[in-house]
């Protein structure tokens, strides 16, 4: 089982380190949005410090959006679903190893975006653990969401535009928990921080849990 | 013919022969006598709200003035039919998306598609209703601090996703069962959404219901029910013709081309026989 | 009456939504039917396959 999914993960990881699309495009788009930001508030350093968790968690969310497009599109080509179900691996194997990979290029892009928000928004990490953690609770969510849901689009020409309006309703709760918690971390809200963790983490495991229930059928269809 | 790869009904509908004699729309016995019941239902409903109702007027404990909502109370004739035909067109959908997986009933299919584009215009005239009442009684177009309220807009927005879904392309039975494992993911969701922000809502501003604040008195009571009720009636009649629509696009997806050819067949024999029905010589390759 | 105008923009976009939706439902079902035998309109009396997937 966790050999198949190190399979599945380290063929699409192998795939982004030969073309690095994550690293070149989507996290550049990520530090685009900030910088963005930080004209549409008229580069007013305090409102920005303030905000710093809202639009970080946006910027994470809208640029999740590319990196799943990427993640279905990896196997859009003609035959490679078909191809992936053909070697015998587990449909839920499946679902696990493209959401490890999809997540770890999340994780990639996050840690540049955390950067470039100190640097341009001033923001100040008081609580560097429960940032830590409340980070990679929020990541595990929006991995897990987006492959199911990109798998449940598959190669659909309509995906450029479906995936969205399904997508960030969806992780509308992660977007207000990874808020609040990264408020506390960044103590621009006093909140308690790891309530709003262990929404991020329960989040995680029931999309974990649905994508591998669904991913059999998912597989199959499209 | 069909049921092999079908396109999106009749948005990319082809042009094909007039009208059949014989066609027969989504209207029928049932559909109006109950229109006629509705259509009564709509007039005594209209006077109960804005005439023996009565506006919301309070005596203040205290100053002894006058307080509470007044007429603007009479919104809530139409938010909350909105809201729980919404509530109950959403629950439609969950209940056919589980359908379809466990049976794999086509009719369970469509119930659920027409159920959920109800549910989404209830849900858009539930946003703007209580969105037109807020601003007189919570002075604010939009109140962050409401729960149903924003778990409302969020289910809004996921029915939107949904019904997105139900339009892509593939195989009857491909978009039926994606559809299906959508509906219920999206149920899931929802409470999901519901508990977030309810919590998130807790640590902001705690807004409580104005319906337990204002004096629902027996009249006042009664014409709520009564609207909900008519709600439910209307939310019925739209659903049989709703229904019906599905259930004739699926059939113009399966069999359409094959009628088609079988009308244009006809019309040939016709001619043949000397006998043109539009009464004039046709040139090559004109269409009849 | 106080808050009318409130009170018809409320209601009225309650009408006037729910009669585009139901006229647009019919004049579209209306459409489709010309190229659908009335034998096979209706759900009820049609006799196709309620399997999904089954012709």
């Amino acid at each position: 089982m966790l050999a198949e999914v190190l399979l599945i993960a380290g063929k699409d990881l192998r795939i982004e380190k030969r073309s690095k699309i994550a690293l070149n495009q989507v996290a550049p788009f990520a530090i685009l949005i900030v910088i963005l930001f930080g004209f549409a508030l008229n580069a007013d350093r305090p409102a920005l410090t303030t905000f710093t968790p809202g639009l970080y968690w946006v910027t994470i969310l809208l640029a999740s959006v590319l990196a799943v497009h990427r993640s279905v599109a990896v196997e859009a080509g003609e035959g490679a679903r078909e191809g992936l179900l053909l070697t015998g691996i587990r449909p839920s194997s499946i679902f696990l190893g493209k959401a490890a990979a999809l997540i770890a290029q999340i994780l990639l892009v996050a840690v540049v975006l955390l950067g470039a928000v100190i640097i341009f928004y001033d923001a100040r990490i008081d609580n560097g653990v429960l940032l830590v953690t409340s980070l990679i609770a929020a990541v595990l969510g929006v991995g897990a969401a987006g492959t199911l849901y990109g798998a449940l689009l598959g190669a659909q020409r309509a995906r450029e535009t479906v995936l969205p309006i399904l997508l960030l309703p969806v992780l509308a709760p992660v977007l207000i928990a990874a808020t609040r918690a990264f408020g506390d971390a960044m103590g621009t809200v006093a909140t308690d921080g790891w309530a709003w963790t262990s929404l991020l983490f329960s989040f995680a495991a029931l999309y974990i849990a649905l994508g591998i229930a669904s991913h059999g059928v998912l597989m199959e269809e499209n | 013919m069909a049921n092999t790869k079908t396109s999106a009904v009749t948005n990319t509908m082809p042009s094909l022969p007039g009208p059949r004699a014989d066609s027969i729309g989504t209207g029928s016995r049932t559909t109006r006598i109950l229109g006629v019941v509705l259509i009564l239902g709509i007039g005594l409903w209209l006077f109960l709200a804005f005439g023996p109702s009565g506006p919301d007027i309070r005596i203040d404990g205290t100053s002894g003035q006058e307080i509470g909502q007044f007429d603007a109370f009479r919104l809530i004739y139409v938010h909350v039919p909105a809201a729980i035909t919404a509530y109950l067109a959403f629950f439609v959908t969950a209940v056919g998306s589980a359908m379809v997986l466990i049976k794999r009933s086509v009719w369970w299919d469509l119930v659920a598609g027409a159920s959920a584009e109800i549910g989404a215009l209830s849900a858009a005239l539930t946003l703007i209703t209580g969105s037109i009442w807020g601003r007189p009684i919570w002075n604010t177009w939009w109140e962050w601090g409401d729960v149903r309220l924003l778990t409302m807009l969020v289910l809004f927005m996921l029915s939107i996703g949904y019904l997105a879904i139900r339009r892509l392309e593939g195989t009857a039975e491909e978009r039926a069962r994606r559809s299906a494992i959508v509906g219920l993911l999206l149920v899931v969701n929802v409470v999901i959404v519901n508990r977030s922000v309810e919590w998130w809502a807790s640590q902001t501003i705690h807004q409580n219901s104005t319906i337990a604040e204002a004096a629902i008195d027996g009249l006042k009571a009664f014409t709520l029910f009564f609207s909900i009720v008519l709600g439910v009636g209307l939310y019925v009649w739209m659903m049989i013709h709703r229904f019906r629509l599905a259930w004739l696009e699926r059939q113009f997806d399966r069999f359409g081309l094959d009628d088609a050819l079988a009308t244009r067949r006809a019309e040939a024999t016709t001619v043949l026989d000397g006998r043109d029905p539009h009464g004039r010589d046709r040139v090559e390759g004109e269409r009849p | 009456m106080t808050h009318l105008g409130y009170l018809i923009a409320g209601w009225g976009t309650v009408f006037v939504a729910c009669a585009i939706y139901a006229v647009s439902v019919i004049r579209r079902a209306r459409r489709v039917a010309a190229n659908v035998p009335a034998e096979r309109a209706r759900w009820m009396t049609g006799k196709d396959s309620d399997v999904i997937g089954e012709t």
